[in-house]
């Protein structure tokens, strides 16, 4: 595989994603090119591997032009440590510290050393991906201390806010410095809902797996199952039934269009329109019964397996689902006509919160914010899997990179999920809805790539010659644009923060683990 | 012009709220001293804090579907509150992850009494595979009551707004 006119002697895995090794010292070059030739950093992560005879490695994913590409560095045990990229991509800067916090790996000559993931739980040489780590067996400290970056200067102050917050969502904790209204910086504390789930994973057996990938982030359990799964098919060279692929596209279009819906309703909320809170969380509601009666589960948890899915859609059902993906398209359109033509809803939005192009694609924003900013990047349209393959996917991409180019990419992206629906409902094919998973010989791994609603999930699979599970990575989107906020709020004021936090709406427990 | 396609919308609309469902008192885990009594003082109207103590996000989606049109929580008499300070029920998410023990416990302490304390979800509740595989470990205490009392514990993976309700309503109702 070529990386800016480059040779990196990457081997296909699956359409669009390779994997190679690579030295440890080679690393920043392949950065580097990746970045010169316009691609994006994705994910970072570590494993230890002196169970399979190695020391430990570290992983990279990158987006090229030519897809997906996914290195892994062997590591030394007695010095496990890499070069620096967040350099090159800034947005590897929480994930180095937090694969040192999980892993003791160390990114060599990297600025940020300040611990990430580990707040008190367990101690700093410690590392709870190593296979030989015991849990620490006494009580932790009741406080944590983290040293947050101060401003300093006349009139200038602090407001903390969290871990845990007002509204109903996740906890986390942010240092907003102000002067007046006006925000100086807002530096985030995240990890608080760590749940050491990457340790869970190893030793399960590959069904169970599935069930964990779903609940890296409840709101993404589609994308991280299939992401999951699609790893383990990889892995062991499965083949999936045609109609188990549709109807993966189908239930990721449903939460796709599920979570746009909620977002713009809680977008309205957050400028005092309740109006538009009501009426989106109806339709939502509407949608998410419908889930229920015809697959089972209201957010589809546990319809996808390894192998195929556990859910079919008969005749009748098949026209429920046509028929109310018309309805709430012409009510949401009637919708849009109110949220466009409202004079406060249109100031609060417009404006705000501005991520610009160059600063989104220098600092690595992706996904539904990153299209918002003109990061045109979209897996089921440049580098579709099945079924997206044979779907036209319309990117939806804004060039404001405010709360109202956010607003508008949801919109856009549930008309286009409304009709890729009805098509997929038309074009369904017959067959099986699995296969049996070929039996597991020795270690094998797989990387699944699927473009969830808030951008790409990623999972990375290694099964051991057991059949278990030995290494599971999952990656949430939140990882790169969490660092945005930070950055979207600059000289706004503290009054919009809600509604700009909401616009990028993150997971917490997707970067978290 | 936004206002007039505003009340049209309304108008199409109607009122699509539903009649809430009983309280199920089987959710209930625990019976505190004097709750007949504190009920009579309370009347109808209950304030809740919701607090996530680290979970996946999931059992979020139907806090918040419950505030939507065909719930009409707040038409019950029961409201979200910001402060635990305000509130008479802590509603609460997640397997207790270490990172928020202290947090979760000083929200506890927070709360004035009487309080009642409703653990949401399989992880919240430690049942289920879903709750098993969330159980204690480096990084997590398992299940709420493993850090608070809990009066209510509401099973699922998200537990329905329905399932929700009933547990709310179990711990706020005495049997009435």
């Amino acid at each position: 595989m070529k990386i800016n006119g480059q040779d990196w002697h990457l081997a296909p895995l699956a359409a669009h994603i390779w994997h190679g090794d690579i030295a440890p010292a080679a690393l920043a070059d392949l950065a580097r090119a990746v970045k010169e030739e316009g691609g994006q950093l994705v994910a970072l992560w570590g494993s230890d591997d002196r169970h399979l005879g190695s020391g430990y490695a570290i992983h990279l994913t990158c987006m090229t032009a030519n897809g997906l590409a996914w290195v892994s560095a062997p590591l030394p045990e007695a010095t496990p440590a890499y070069p620096d990229l967040a350099a090159i991509f800034p947005q590897a800067d929480r994930m180095q510290r937090a694969t040192f916090d999980l892993l003791g790996l160390t990114a060599e000559g990297a600025v940020d050393r300040r611990k990430w993931l580990r707040h008190k739980a367990w101690a700093a040489d410690e590392f709870p991906l190593r296979k030989d780590f015991t849990a620490p067996a006494g009580d932790v400290e009741a406080v944590d201390g983290y040293p947050f970056i101060r401003v300093e200067g006349d009139g200038v102050h602090e407001i903390p806010v969290g871990p845990i917050h007002a509204g109903t969502i996740e906890p986390g904790h942010f240092r907003f410095s102000i002067i007046g209204d006006r925000i100086l910086k807002l530096e985030q504390r995240l990890g608080y809902t760590h749940q050491g789930v990457e340790k869970r994973f190893e030793g399960l057996d590959l069904a169970t797996g599935a069930k964990l990938a779903g609940r890296v982030s409840g709101d993404t359990h589609t994308a991280f199952t299939w992401a999951y799964c699609m790893a383990v098919e990889q892995a062991l060279g499965a083949q999936v039934p045609a109609r188990a692929l549709w109807l993966r596209g189908l239930f990721l279009e449903i939460e796709r269009v599920a979570n746009h819906l909620g977002d713009l309703g809680y977008l309205g909320n957050d400028v005092a329109l309740t109006f538009g809170f009501m009426q989106f969380w109806r339709l939502k509601e509407d949608w998410l019964r419908l889930c229920g009666e015809l697959f089972g589960h209201r957010y589809l948890f546990d319809r996808i397996l390894p192998g195929g899915v556990a859910a079919d859609l008969d005749e009748a059902g098949r026209r429920r689902l046509a028929d109310l993906s018309h309805r709430i398209e012409g009510e949401v359109r009637e919708l849009k006509a109110v949220y466009d033509e409202h004079a406060t809803l249109q100031d609060r939005f417009a404006h705000t919160g501005i991520v610009k192009p160059d600063l989104a694609a220098r600092l690595g924003l992706t996904g539904l914010a990153g299209r918002a900013s003109a990061q045109a990047w979209d897996a089921r349209a440049q580098f579709p899997q099945a079924p997206y393959d044979q779907l036209e996917v319309n990117m939806a991409t804004a060039r404001k990179g405010d709360v109202l180019a956010r607003a508008e990419v949801r919109f856009a992206e549930v008309f286009e999920s409304l009709r890729l629906i009805r098509d997929i409902l038309e074009r369904l094919p017959g067959g099986d809805l699995s296969a049996p998973l070929p039996s597991v010989a020795r270690v094998c791994q797989g990387l699944g790539w699927v473009e969830g609603w808030r951008g790409e999930v990623l999972v990375a699979v290694r099964i051991g010659a057991d059949g278990r599970l030995d290494r599971v990575h999952p990656h949430d989107p939140s990882w790169q644009n969490w660092p945005l906020l930070e950055v979207g709020v600059l000289g706004n004021i503290v009054p919009d923060f809600p509604l700009i936090n909401k616009s990028f709406n993150l997971s917490y427990s997707g970067q978290d683990l | 012009m936004a206002t007039h396609l505003i009340l049209q919308k309304i108008f199409k609309t109607g009122i699509v709220s539903e009649p809430p469902p009983a309280a199920d008192p089987a959710l209930r885990t625990r019976e505190q001293e004097l709750h007949e009594e504190i009920l009579k003082v309370f009347g109808q109207a209950v304030a809740i804090r919701h607090v996530d103590a680290g979970s996946c996000n999931g059992c979020e989606l139907e806090i918040h579907a419950l505030n939507g049109p065909h719930y009409n929580i707040e038409g019950l008499g029961v409201k979200f509150a910001a402060s635990p300070r305000h509130v008479d029920v802590l509603l609460v998410t997640g397997p207790v992850s270490r990172n928020l023990e202290t947090a979760l416990k000083r929200t506890f302490d927070a709360t004035p009494e009487p309080k009642w304390v409703v653990a949401m979800g399989d992880c919240a509740a430690g049942c289920g595979s879903v709750g098993a595989m969330f159980g204690p470990n480096y990084a997590s205490c398992g299940k709420i009551s493993n850090v608070i009392p809990v009066d209510v514990e509401v099973p699922g993976c998200p537990p329905t707004p329905i399932a929700l309700l009933q547990g709310i309503l179990a711990a706020v109702s005495g049997g009435r």
